[in-house]
């Protein structure tokens, strides 16, 4: 008996056409159902085109008469007074910046310690469920996030946290003042809390696909257990790292509803971290629905478009770092 | 001295400089920490959760509709009702978007378009959830003149998208190139192909992508603010004295007929945004309720998803 001929898959769909014209088979029609098939499928991609093209159109169109307005001193402005049709955005950057990076601040390095402890150095047997209940943590509603927030973890910080930092860090201004939970304090803490399970599964993802040769030429070489890691794994995975840090600062600065039930929601910019302040992503959730006038509306969705721009710049370096990093690896960063 | 412990190493097995075994155990420590730290607030949040939700969850919460403000009593039924409208909604109109998206770029999307679809469905798994908010406003409320059900599940639809997209298209690119072959030399056209071969076998991890999808626009509060927007009251309304008597008499012409409005045009209460409004009021029985919804949330979110990996893992045999 003669072996089969390989077939290559590009021959395939020629072959079954030429078998179609000598035997037609009933189990489906033609070829005109696979056409159906084919452009029903491509509707459904192009769907996904057309959902980012009506929202970057929709943002663009309906900001138009505030950029008239105010051009780009709008992100240069202060004062926000739907009263008088002032608007300028400042103190909403201001506040996302600085919520975001205090969570950054308290975040980066304990998602780097889990995961390293996660990759590295914990008993298997306490692997997977350590994994397991950190990503459990990132299905937690937002909403639900806040109310832990205004119920724990406010209280908490106003009864220990906020006394012992102006105790001793008060003469650096940045707890100063008088302490009432809500603040850009408390935004930064519940932040961290909800960007730490991003953070910490993709840098243990990354963490994951540095070569094991690396760690055992230093081991090797006599490193001890933190020189190898340090040596063989953190310096091939920084790009990597890098990556999971910022696919995390492109969440926060998106988050809205646990931000917008602990951070104040007053447009200021003060410099203690103790008062309250307000975010991009909080104004929008406050006052949109509440704006009445043409102007007052599109100030707000320009400041949703400007919050657009950037997650997307965001994101996209991100991805690009960790694809630099897992490129090749069947990739699971599902952020 | 480590130099001299590192020459007489050449020499003799030495014991690593005591300095460096110091940082090796202090590093360690310092992991242990910082897993300590991120676990017990971690930790907190869920007991804290459970302990108030199990104590504030009761009959009436989860049958009565909201009392007027300040009054002690009520529940959140149509609130629970609406949220898994919307949800319904809102995989009605994505699930077959995201799926067909997910066949198109990993069967016939081996071109530059298909990187296109790729990258823009992960562009957008990216955009803030309150920036789709405002566009469905624009969309959908705009253009009905009024906030409805439906505007909510297009704001969650847009979102649970670009993740059912992406798992389908890496769930069926794991399916070997072998069983397509074998399809076709069946002669099976390629669409039933497709549909019978390659995404049923794959089923169990596409469904995996979708119930991922749903469980992250569950709790979504964001995109429903100026959406759905809320409700005190049942949107599912009927101008009948004995609803109850009458679908029990008439099972089937209850749904068809004039006495019975399905509310989908109409503000609709959520979950998420009754738990956002309640634990911003000054009403202590609110504070409690606000509990007992986001006990109720997580519950939902943890069955439908639990309920549905079940059902697959028994449906399909060796899927991936």
């Amino acid at each position: 008996m003669a072996a089969p001929q390989p077939v290559e898959p590009a021959k395939v769909s020629e072959l079954r056409s030429a078998g179609k014209q000598s035997a037609p088979l009933s189990s489906g029609g033609g070829e005109i159902p696979d056409h159906i098939f084919k452009f029903a499928m491509l509707l459904c991609g192009l769907a996904v085109l057309a959902t980012l093209g009506l929202i970057v159109y929709e943002l663009v169109l309906r900001s138009g008469p505030s950029w008239h307005a105010f051009g780009f001193k709008f992100f240069g402005g202060r004062d926000w007074d739907p009263v008088n049709e002032q608007f300028g955005a400042l103190p909403f950057v201001y506040g996302t910046l600085v919520s975001s990076f205090l969570a950054l601040l308290i975040a980066v390095p304990l998602s780097i310690g889990v995961a390293v402890f996660t990759t590295e150095m914990c008993p298997p047997a306490l692997r997977g469920p350590l994994s397991f209940f950190v990503e459990l943590l990132a299905a937690i509603p937002s909403v639900v996030y806040g109310l832990w927030a205004i119920f724990v973890l406010i209280p908490i910080l106003t009864n220990y946290v906020g006394p012992f930092l102006s105790r001793t860090l008060g003469w650096s201004g940045l707890f100063e003042g008088s302490f009432y939970g809500v603040s850009m304090l408390a935004a930064g803490i519940i932040l961290a809390i909800m960007i730490i399970p991003i953070i910490s599964s993709i840098t243990r993802e990354v963490l994951a696909v540095v070569p094991q040769h690396q760690r055992e030429a230093a081991l090797a070489l006599g490193a001890t257990r933190w020189e190898m890691i340090r040596v063989g794994v953190l310096r091939n995975a920084r790009a990597g790292i890098m990556g999971a840090v910022i696919l995390g600062l492109g969440r926060a600065l998106g988050e809205t509803m646990a931000v917008t039930m602990v951070i104040g929601n007053n447009p200021q910019i003060a410099k203690s971290l103790f008062a309250p302040g307000y975010t991009m992503a909080s104004v929008l959730a406050n006052e949109f629905s509440e704006a009445t006038s043409t102007v007052y509306r599109s100030s707000l969705i320009e400041i949703g478009l400007a919050l657009f721009l950037v997650t997307i710049v965001v994101n996209a370096l991100a991805r690009f770092l960790v694809w630099t990093v897992t490129r090749g690896q069947p990739s699971r960063a599902n952020a | 001295m480590p130099e001299t412990a590192q020459t007489s190493a050449l020499h003799t097995v030495a014991p690593i400089a005591l300095r460096r075994r110091i940082t090796n155990h202090v590093m360690t420590g310092v992991a242990v920490l910082t897993v300590v730290l991120v676990l017990v607030p971690l930790f907190a949040i869920f007991a804290y959760l459970v302990y108030r939700g199990i104590g504030s969850i009761n009959w009436a919460f989860l049958t009565k509709t909201p009392r007027p403000v300040g009054e002690v009593g009520g529940g959140m039924a149509n609130a629970i009702v609406g949220s898994m409208v919307i949800l319904g909604l809102a995989s009605i109109i994505g699930v077959p978007l995201g799926v067909g998206a997910g066949i198109y770029i990993a069967e016939y999307g081996r071109n530059r378009l298909g990187d296109v679809i790729r990258f823009t469905a992960d562009v957008l798994n990216g955009v803030p959830s309150i920036v789709i908010g405002i566009v469905a406003y624009s969309i959908v409320v705009l253009a009905q003149g009024h906030f409805s059900a439906l505007a909510g599940g297009v704001a969650l639809a847009i979102m649970m998208i670009p993740t059912i997209t992406r798992t389908t298209e890496e769930m069926l690119l794991l399916v070997p190139q072998a069983l397509r072959e074998a399809a076709y030399g069946l002669g099976i056209p390629r669409w039933r192909a497709t549909l019978s071969i390659t995404l049923r076998t794959a089923t169990s991890g596409v469904i995996t992508g979708i119930m991922l999808a749903f469980a992250r626009v569950a709790g979504e509060t964001a995109p429903l603010l100026f959406t759905a927007l809320g409700n005190q009251y049942w949107s599912l309304s009927t101008d009948l004295d004995h609803p109850w008597a009458f679908l029990w008499r008439h099972p089937v012409s209850f749904f068809w007929n004039h006495h019975l409005r399905l509310g989908l045009d109409q503000p609709t209460a959520a979950l998420p945004l009754q738990i956002y409004t309640y634990a911003l009021s000054p009403y202590d029985d609110w504070h409690r309720q606000a509990w007992a919804g986001a006990f109720v949330l997580i519950i939902l979110i943890v069955t439908s998803v639990a309920a549905v990996r079940f059902a697959v893992r028994r449906g399909t045999f060796g899927a991936a």
